[in-house]
């Protein structure tokens, strides 16, 4: 694959008979012989591995952790401040136009933010970071970083095999901890909707670390196909597909990653980018909501799908953003935008599928309960 | 058995053709969720999309290898799609059809054919 680029564990993933497809511009594993729906289900009932090297991992340091912190507001509309010592936090970057251009996770390392952005995005990440805060701060691109993801219910107990120190840590900490001899960044956190572990380690430690970890009874690989049906059953979004620049935080039911602080009235209100849009969203209310979306019947319905109010003529009230179906839920679970107005859960709509309109259920998210260790 | 460059085989039954998919395209589509088959008797041109499968991954068509109307359909494959992945060439067939031509089955490879044509 011509000009893809590979991450420590290809080879790896190579061996363990992965099907490997270009995403994000690396050939990454998007199933091993055990399949898309039992690597999906191996993940929920035990415990799944997966590369994420691909994602961007970003150290930004300065004189001070408030310096660090302050000048990162700047970019997220969060309370980056705030975050107490090897704490975790989700947020992304905003436009002028109160749209998002990436969502990541911020990490706050003694006096540094550690930051792990989308792959799709992380070289227009970097140039964002770079352009805001040098050069009063520093903004590392880690590259000789792997990650690695261990998500399930059986994560503590085979990461504690490891190092002990794994069982004390709560959902969002973030700790160093040994793991075979090498020391790595771990997080307890990841995009499953289970518990689990984030590890960053050097990258020529993490064949050792990732065979060390599927040694453990219960751990499996898990590829990108059933990584992504793992996050649409969780209710989480997937950047480029459910939230992207032209659309804000409150129309993608993303507010409560919002703190107070950052808030019209708040100490630190405002000062990132399409604050102003964002505040008038928050105030008035917004067009279109991002919302679950149970279909009745077995027939998937996949990004793309057109909404309607009824079930001939009407009129057009949104589209799916991510769908497929949902092992855990034994059938097709979706989300997509659709009007304000009809946005309630309970809400009965339909999506075109073949030309057909086929009723469907507007629905809280997650569709799964959210299994982490708070 | 017969099989065609689409992934389909056929097997006669009668003085009709039962189709499904081979081993080979059930791997290839990955665990199988939704099947959605035609109406019996409904006539159909080779090539035709009569059936409808969706896996894991993507959607897929199955077109009519041949022209004639379908006869029978395998209704248990509605409520179990994964069976598709279980026994692809078995239990998982798709339609029984009355074949209108029975020159156009002539293209159709056998089995040694089949597997050297997916290398």
């Amino acid at each position: 694959m011509n000009g893809l680029k590979r991450t420590p564990l290809y080879d790896l993933h190579v061996e363990l008979g992965a099907k490997m497809v270009p995403f994000a511009g690396y050939e990454m594993p998007v199933q091993y012989p055990m399949g898309v729906m039992k690597e999906h289900l191996q993940t929920r009932q035990q415990v799944g591995l997966f590369d994420v090297s691909h994602m961007g991992q970003v150290l930004i340091s300065g004189p001070s952790w408030e310096s660090v912190a302050q000048a990162f507001e700047s970019l997220v509309p969060m309370d980056v401040l705030g975050l107490e010592e090897d704490r975790q936090r989700y947020g992304f970057f905003t436009n002028d136009a109160g749209g998002i251009e990436d969502d990541l996770m911020f990490a706050r390392r003694g006096a540094g933010l550690f930051v792990v952005v989308n792959a799709a995005c992380k070289e227009a990440d970097i140039a964002r970071m770079r352009a805001a805060l040098e050069p009063d701060l520093s903004v590392t691109e880690l590259a000789d970083r792997a990650l690695i993801a261990l998500q399930g219910p059986g994560a503590e107990v085979a990461l504690s095999k490891l190092d002990p120190r794994a069982a004390g840590m709560r959902f969002m900490d973030v700790a160093d901890l040994d793991l075979g001899g090498v020391t790595a960044w771990v997080s307890r956190s990841g995009y499953t909707g289970e518990d689990g572990y984030e590890i960053s380690v050097a990258a020529d430690a993490a064949a050792a670390l990732t065979r060390a970890l599927l040694d453990v009874d219960g751990v499996e690989p898990i590829g990108l196909g059933a990584r992504d049906s793992l996050r649409l059953e969780a209710g989480l979004c997937l950047y480029g597909h459910d939230i992207g620049p032209d659309t804000n935080p409150v129309e993608a039911a993303l507010t409560w990653a919002i703190q107070k602080v950052r808030r019209a009235g708040g100490d630190r209100a405002g000062g990132f980018p399409g604050a102003d849009v964002i505040f008038d969203a928050l105030a008035e209310g917004v067009q279109r909501k991002r919302v679950g979306l149970l279909p009745e019947g077995r027939a998937p319905m996949r990004e793309g799908v057109a909404l309607f109010d009824a079930e001939e003529g009407g009129k057009l009230i949104g589209l799916v953003t991510s769908g497929g179906f949902g092992p855990s839920v034994g059938g097709p679970v979706a989300m997509g935008y659709v009007t304000a107005d009809l946005a309630a859960a309970g809400t009965a709509i339909w999506g075109e599928v073949r030309g057909k309109r086929l009723p469907l259920t507007v629905t809280k998210l997650p569709f799964v309960a959210a299994n982490f260790k708070r | 058995m017969k099989f065609t460059e689409e992934h389909e085989w056929l097997r006669e039954d009668g003085d009709e053709m039962i189709v499904g998919i081979t081993a080979h395209a059930a791997e290839q589509l990955g665990d199988v969720v939704f099947v959605e088959l035609p109406e019996e008797g409904t006539t159909v041109s080779k090539d035709d999309e009569v059936v409808v499968i969706e896996s894991v991954k993507a959607a897929s068509d199955i077109l009519a290898p041949v022209d004639g109307e379908i006869t029978e359909v395998n209704s248990a494959l509605t409520d179990n799609p994964g069976m598709v992945n279980e026994d692809p060439q078995g239990e998982a067939w798709f339609f029984k059809m009355k074949i209108s031509d029975a020159s156009q089955l002539d293209d159709f490879m056998d089995e040694a054919a089949y597997q050297k044509f997916i290398g």
